[in-house]
């Protein structure tokens, strides 16, 4: 008789960071479905934004993600420049290198924190230690540039809220220098690793077709083959400005999706170090006062893809409608092509920030295949158990 | 020929109207029935970036925008449609065409009602089992 398994993780687990639920079906070992169910942490922020006006939109956006909190506020003011006639066109120059500046930096402090995750994740402890101790002056520096170690409240549309002082750049640069050497130690501790490799390679791939089939962006699609990034395709803030390379891998394996985000490390630095040196004197705000009726559509790559917002304007003070696109919604969904066929422990991985506690034996259900009736659960099993320790203590 | 000839020459008979905002921002109307022709040549012949889809209650119908990224040269092409039947939305789901489009069809569905035909499986993504039925929330009442 055929047993199909379902393994649901989620939605709250004391390792998730965020309420998700997987319902993985195996068979064995094998991840042979997986139904991914979100909503768990939806809160209307589309609707709440046609409630404030234009200058409270970009706190409410920033609220939406703790990580990319840049990104969304960001996506939101371009969105609102693109009904006044573009960025390009009415921010100073120097609130343009402010806001590459801000974004860079968050792009590092994020893929150190995934990269912490990822190699707690597969049990290799002392990534994770590094990584969170060298992301805590990347922190540091956001406290000098916006007081705040995140929810950085710069973004404005016209400008920047905040200027960074001459004092504070030879500081900043320091604490560039001394993060190269940690990046080059993460370079050889995970790409020349060959547990790590093992480990890695050919887990949870994602083909390029599949990755287009499936709308992918950021490092998920570069990791694939996909050779995208808005910062290039679309430049915005200072991107045009300073020279700078697009990551791109072939073979969407976990391993590829790791290199992806360790080299951009190399490329966020140089970005932020040629902005430090090249940003001019000036205004960092244009005094924007009103948004006239229109549309507009801002895109930002935040450090997991590329983040949409759509608004509308009626010429009041409060958006009509207003579209976010965050970067995991296409990426997640992919998910369900590249855990299945994987086995149970690649999927953990291929999930990320997902932790594998499959012992928990009342969240286990075996069900018919034919007709998806219950056969066993996780009692079935403890009586099992009791039974086999009674007989095994018998004499 | 660029994207842009290639889109009105394919889709002449198709295409009711055109807007240029810039040079990154082209927006152009069709006939709701014409959707899954559309955004299929637009994404398997051009092989346009599916981005997501927008959905407003406007008050002259129900407007779907479905945004669309021409990664070469940094545009975003997005496709408006207009689905005067607010009683009973209906328009072709995309998702066939392509798996990006399942989660948003499923999301307009319950936040604006509008019905998908074709969609492989609509159900809830976001609203939580207690929501009522028939309540959406992205809806307005454009009388009061």
């Amino acid at each position: 008789m055929s047993h199909k398994v379902v393994i649901p993780i989620g939605p709250y687990h004391p390792l998730q960071e965020e309420p998700e639920f997987f319902r993985l079906y195996v068979e064995g070992e094998k991840v042979v479905d997986i139904d991914i169910v979100i909503g768990y942490m939806h809160r209307g922020i589309e609707e709440l934004s046609e409630h404030k006006h234009f200058d409270q939109v970009a706190f409410l956006v920033e609220r939406i993600c703790g990580i990319c909190s840049s990104s969304h506020p960001y996506a939101f003011v371009l969105a609102a420049e693109d009904i006044l006639g573009g960025e390009a066109n009415i921010v100073p120059e120097r609130a343009l290198y402010i806001r590459t500046i801000i974004d860079e930096l968050q792009r590092i402090h994020s893929h150190l924190l995934w990269l912490g995750l990822a190699g707690h994740f597969i049990g290799y402890n002392t990534v994770w230690m590094w990584a969170w101790k060298y992301r805590e002056p990347v922190l540091d520096m956001f406290e000098m540039i916006c007081g705040n170690r995140n929810h950085y409240g710069m973004s404005k549309i016209g400008g920047v809220r905040r200027d960074i002082r001459d004092e504070d750049i030879p500081i900043l640069k320091k604490a560039l220098d001394d993060l190269l050497p940690a990046v080059d130690m993460f370079r050889g501790a995970v790409m020349d690793d060959p547990v790590i490799k093992a480990r890695l390679v050919g887990c949870g791939t994602l083909t390029k077709e599949q990755a287009i089939d499936w709308c992918t962006v950021g490092p998920t699609a570069r990791a694939s083959g996909i050779n995208i990034d808005v910062r290039r395709d679309e430049p915005y803030g200072a991107y045009d400005r300073v020279d700078w390379n697009v990551i791109v891998e072939k073979n969407g394996d976990v391993f590829a999706k790791t290199t992806v985000r360790i080299l951009e490390l190399y490329e966020s630095i140089s970005i932020i170090r040629q902005c430090l040196n090249k940003m001019p004197k000036g205004e960092i705000d244009a005094d924007i006062k009103d948004i006239p009726p229109g549309e507009g559509i801002g895109r930002v790559e935040a450090p997991r893809g590329e983040c949409f917002h759509y608004v509308k304007s009626d010429g009041t003070n409060r958006p009509v409608r207003h579209k976010i696109r965050a970067p995991s919604y296409m990426n997640v969904a992919s998910d369900k092509v590249a855990a299945v066929g994987g086995t149970i422990s690649d999927a953990a991985l291929t999930l990320a920030a997902v932790d594998p506690c499959y012992c928990c034996t009342e969240r286990l259900i075996v069900l018919d295949k034919a007709t998806d009736k219950k056969i066993m659960d996780g009692w079935d099993l403890i009586k099992l158990s009791q039974e086999k320790t009674a007989k095994l203590k018998k004499p | 020929m660029s994207i842009i000839d290639q889109i009105k020459d394919k889709l002449s008979g198709k295409i009711t109207g055109w807007q240029e905002h810039s040079a990154k921002r082209i927006y152009f109307s069709i006939n709701p029935a014409d959707i899954r022709e559309v955004a299929g040549f637009l994404f398997n012949d051009l092989g346009l970036r599916f981005v997501i889809a927008t959905g407003q209650d406007t008050p002259p119908g129900l407007e779907v925008l479905y945004h669309f990224s021409f990664d070469k040269a940094g545009q975003v092409i997005t496709v408006r449609t207009l689905i005067e039947d607010k009683k009973n939305p209906q328009i072709d789901s995309i998702a066939p065409l392509f798996k990006g489009a399942e989660w948003i069809e499923r999301e307009m569905w319950e936040l604006l009602g509008i019905n998908f035909t074709g969609h492989p499986n609509l159900t809830r993504l976001l609203l939580a089992e207690e929501w009522p039925e028939g309540k959406y929330p992205l809806r307005h009442n454009h009388e009061s």
